[in-house]
């Protein structure tokens, strides 16, 4: 098929993305390759002309969905978990782990779009699309994204959860 | 001549190189007369950088076969996937029987009375199954720091925390996981033919004394659990009941000395 060429192509952004977002090699890969699967078996959903990068994380962005729905309740930080508390280490090594973890303990809405914009350099508008949501609810988890991490890497936590707006 | 007041919206946009050309110059002046405005505007944007570098390097790594094949359309990579990365896998698997508690057993001899220690068996399965396959980051800190390592999970945990030695099962290292309630210290441990065991200890605050072992599976992962002064413990294997109880049993004699 003459997409598979397109598709392979974009292994490498779809795994960067994947990676980022579920922590771990062998669960991204997996994530990569439940999408790719997918998304052939979906294909005619695809309207030609559109951009195929954009409905690849569609796609990605349901299977994420669907697979940690069980595991988000136990996995996922509540948002006023007390390990938001984490200071930045000396060692720079452990510095890039830490911030591993503070995106890790993003709730999944907000690393979405956090990553799309900073990894995918997508649009906003290109990102509501993709996931699916208004405008609007892209810009409000980019900004809650952006400052729970800084107090994530931080340790302000307090000034998150009192700016925090629901 | 009336000014266009700057949004959220338009901060976040100047972040990411999408603001409008026209309105550089204003977002610029507003944050030029807000310096904590703009120092934290300054640290979206460094934290932009530093996740692009971070993950920079998963576009130069090779492609898995079976990403080709799914790419390719190739029917059989969910079968193959399933044999070659059943751990790997696992995560997402724990989480579905989680889920529904579905072939969740508790073969313990004293049925769990708190709930939340049930918890310990399955978030410790859950880390294990994530992180025993890691190949290039099984741990954050290896065992050759082993003094900065304990320093560190102490520190985090708020306790003093201690990495007993196995016989047979050399500490390979270990990291800090989220749990639900804090920080949790994970080592790891390795037989050298590359099996591999992880403890997992958790604060457990408002739990005095202790209990007794408990036993839990979760497909191929055993996990004995059990509370002792403060903390909780749970160590995960591919063991054997009977081998993984020993270990247990050298975990809990060498933090009672």
């Amino acid at each position: 098929m003459e997409h598979a060429r397109d598709f392979v192509a974009l292994i490498p952004r779809l795994r960067r993305y994947a990676r980022a977002l579920a922590g771990d090699r062998s669960s991204a890969d997996d994530l990569v390759q439940d999408t790719l699967e997918r998304a052939w078996t979906r294909f005619h959903l695809w309207q030609r002309g559109t951009d195929l990068r954009a409905w690849l994380f569609t796609v990605m962005h349901n299977v994420h969905v669907n697979r940690t729905r069980g595991l988000r309740h136990h996995l996922q930080f509540d948002e006023d978990a007390p390990e938001a508390d984490a200071k930045p280490t000396e060692n720079a090594a452990l510095e890039l782990r830490d911030l591993e973890r503070a995106l890790a303990a993003l709730p999944v809405e907000q690393r979405e779009v956090l990553l799309l914009v900073a990894l995918e350099d997508m649009s906003y508008a290109e990102m509501a699309a993709t996931l699916g949501i208004p405008l609007g609810t892209v810009m409000s988890r980019l900004s809650r994204a952006r400052e729970r991490l800084r107090a994530l890497m931080h340790g302000h936590l307090q000034a998150v959860k009192l700016k925090r707006v629901k | 001549m009336d000014e266009i007041p700057v949004t959220g919206a338009e901060l976040q946009a100047y972040v990411d190189g999408q603001l409008p050309e026209a309105r550089r110059a204003d977002v610029e002046a507003y944050l030029a007369a807000r310096p904590e405005e703009a120092s934290r505007i300054a640290a979206y944007g460094s934290q932009r950088e530093a996740l692009r570098d971070l993950y920079a390097e998963v576009l130069d790594e090779p492609l898995p076969e079976r990403l080709v094949h799914a790419a390719e359309g190739a029917r059989s990579a969910a079968r193959t996937r399933m044999l070659r990365w059943g751990v790997a896998a696992g995560c997402a698997m724990v989480g579905l029987a989680v889920g529904g508690t579905v072939g969740w057993q508790l073969h313990a001899w004293n049925l769990p009375t708190v709930r939340s220690t049930a918890g310990i068996a399955r978030q410790a399965a859950i880390a294990h199954a994530t992180y025993s396959p890691e190949v290039r980051h099984p741990v954050e800190v290896g065992a050759d720091q082993e003094a900065h390592l304990v320093a560190w999970l102490s520190k985090r945990l708020g306790g003093s925390v201690r990495a007993p030695r196995l016989a047979g099962f050399p500490l390979v290292g270990g990291r800090l996981l989220p749990g639900e309630s804090g920080p949790v210290a994970q080592f790891m441990y390795q037989h050298e033919s590359g099996r591999r065991l992880t403890l997992y200890v958790r604060n457990e605050p408002g739990a005095s004394g202790e209990t007794a072992f408990r036993y839990a599976r979760e497909g191929k992962i055993g996990v004995f659990y059990w509370i002792d002064r403060g903390f909780g413990y749970a160590l995960s294997g591919e063991l054997e009941r009977e081998d993984l109880y020993a270990v247990a049993s050298q975990v809990y004699r060498q933090l009672n000395p």
